[in-house]
């Protein structure tokens, strides 16, 4: 049973292909207030500017109408308001894609607010002195070849959004524990410089941003870390008090484990500086934070701390990056490493006599040493796959590769069988720059009766 | 000899071309044992062949867990990276196979 006193905030998604089912039992059996979807990854948004350009109606993350078609119904029923960074690079065409979807679906006027203002594409070809935080080069070199430029907008203009009455609020980029200090902000009425209240509800945040990742996923071991009952893996939620108190846990019932080893995990999952984990709302302190298993699945959370957020919002900058070619192709038994080593020789002289360049090659044998490396220290598997990949600014290039590894079955070494398809990848990669927050405008549209 | 996955977890993160991966010891004895142990020259040494480093080492008493900052180690990035693996999610399993020496034997 629910506690008394308590806001829910339900984990729906730790990406875009995150699994659907167990966000519809969160709705359905959850007894939520707020179910939050985070779908966003570094280049998500680069891609889906890409998308906006050659369509200006989409743009927004793929699976939008199957993830929101699918949790509407209950969330309608049930009352629990939907906050999500689906929009990617166009959220007034998520938001009218989600009415429009309800509507045709029987589910009435859905009242939608969209979050804007995380675009700063714009802004930042007048700021082309800003140093890039992964090189401290200026952001200029970048310029000609940025895709999309976005900053990781708070808990404040969700918040403004929330505060539209609004069934379902879309945003583009903004941070993922933000998705769930606002609500939090806007249930209890907390203000934005409440420190011990931004620190711990984004702590909470952060613990759910990733979804099943607190609660049994991305952990298991078998022997040494068994998680009950995987394939039925449930979503967590947290359960938040007015002081700032909270709690983690998921549904009864279902699949996975909510206890001090996952949460441990998940806190100090893409953490660096457990005394600075800097989000717009805040800067935050765990050094101090402690956990208790209070119950079953259900793990008390308490002394995070927090300081004032910086002046800056940090900014994803995308660009092209040209492209990566890849092919596989396995070998078995006797001389099996021996064979995909010449392969492998025998692709790249291959591509080096039809002129083609490449900036980085990468040769991977897998079942040996595609992951950790260190091939002269492994033992000889019985069977390997090789890989080679790529990289160059030339398609027809990139192509090659795959091209050159298929063609391995009878042009190769003896025996090497289920060669891949060519597989080219257009590569958009992301670099970072602060910018101050004077230049950024958030703001919240509501979307009316379409 | 024992191995960190004797006495503790792993979960590996990434963020650009730096992953982070925390070890989380299984109770207060092995605490005491990451603790003193588990050095940044070993992790660094564990990881010369993948990250160009620097590694970076924070200690979290209240959880009894470290967390690893290893710098130049996905390839250039998560974005770009020509590995299979370009989160570095499997790097976690490496901590786990690093040998720490018997008690006393340091």
């Amino acid at each position: 049973m629910r506690p008394r006193d308590v806001l829910r905030i339900g984990a729906g998604s730790s990406f875009a292909d995150d699994r659907i089912a167990p966000a519809v039992e969160l709705a359905e059996r959850g007894e939520l207030d707020y179910l939050a979807f985070e779908c966003l990854a570094e280049r998500t948004v680069a891609r889906e500017n890409l998308t906006r350009l050659k369509n200006p109606d989409k743009g927004y993350t793929p699976r939008l109408l199957d993830r929101m078609g699918a949790v509407l119904p209950a969330c309608l029923k049930n009352g629990v308001r939907i906050v999500s960074n689906m929009g990617a690079a166009n959220p007034p065409a998520a938001a009218r894609d989600v009415r429009r979807h309800a509507r045709d679906s029987g589910l009435g006027d859905v009242r939608c607010t969209v979050v804007l203002g995380d675009d700063v594409a714009e802004i930042l070809r007048r700021q082309p002195q800003l140093p890039i935080m992964e090189s401290g080069e200026p952001l200029e070199a970048l310029l000609p070849k940025m895709i999309s430029g976005n900053a990781y907008l708070g808990a404040d203009v969700i918040c403004r959004a929330l505060e539209t009455g609004a069934q379902v609020v879309i945003t583009g980029r903004v941070a993922d524990p933000s998705l769930f200090v606002a609500p939090a902000m806007h249930h209890f009425g907390w203000r934005y410089d409440d420190w011990p209240r931004m620190a711990a509800s984004t702590a909470a945040g952060h613990l759910l941003e990733c979804a099943a990742q607190v609660s049994g996923g991305c952990f298991g071991d078998p022997g040494k870390k068994d998680v009950p009952d995987l394939a039925r893996l449930g979503f967590p939620f947290a359960d938040v008090t007015a002081d700032g108190g909270f709690w983690i846990s998921k549904v009864e019932g279902t699949g996975g484990r909510v206890d001090l080893a996952t949460c441990k995990e998940q806190l100090l999952y893409e953490l660096h500086d457990p005394a600075e984990y800097i989000t717009p709302d805040c800067v935050l302190d765990v050094t101090d934070l402690e956990m208790a298993q209070d119950g079953r699945d259900r793990v008390r959370v308490w002394g995070a701390k927090a300081r004032p957020r910086t002046p800056t919002y940090k900014v994803t900058v995308g660009y092209d990056d040209g492209f990566i070619g890849e092919g596989q192709i396995s070998y078995a038994g006797i001389h099996a490493v021996e064979k995909a080593k010449w392969a492998a020789e025998v692709v790249q002289q291959r591509l080096a006599d039809r002129g083609l360049k490449y900036s980085e090659v990468r040769v991977d044998l897998i079942g040996m040493s595609s992951l950790h490396g260190q091939p002269e220290a492994r033992p000889e598997p019985y069977e390997v796959r090789l890989r080679l990949a790529m990289r160059t600014t030339d398609r027809k290039a990139a192509e090659a590769v795959g091209f050159e590894v298929r063609a391995l079955h009878v042009t190769g070494p003896g025996s090497g069988g289920g060669g891949s398809d060519p597989i080219v990848r257009e590569i958009l990669a992301v670099q970072s720059v602060l910018l101050p927050r004077a230049l950024v405008d958030p703001q919240v549209v509501v979307k009316e009766v379409a | 000899m024992p191995k960190v996955w004797d006495i503790a977890h792993c979960r590996a993160g990434d963020k650009g071309d730096t992953s982070n991966i925390s070890v989380i010891a299984y109770d207060e004895a092995g605490w005491k044992v990451i603790r003193e142990q588990l050095t940044v020259d070993r992790v660094q040494a564990a990881f010369a062949h993948i990250a160009k480093g620097p590694v970076r080492r924070y200690e979290l008493p209240k959880l009894q867990a470290l967390n690893f900052v290893i710098e130049g180690a996905l390839g250039g990035g998560v974005t770009r990276s020509l590995a299979q693996d370009p989160h570095g999610k499997s790097l976690s399993s490496l901590m786990l196979t690093i040998e720490l020496p018997e008690k006393g034997a340091a």
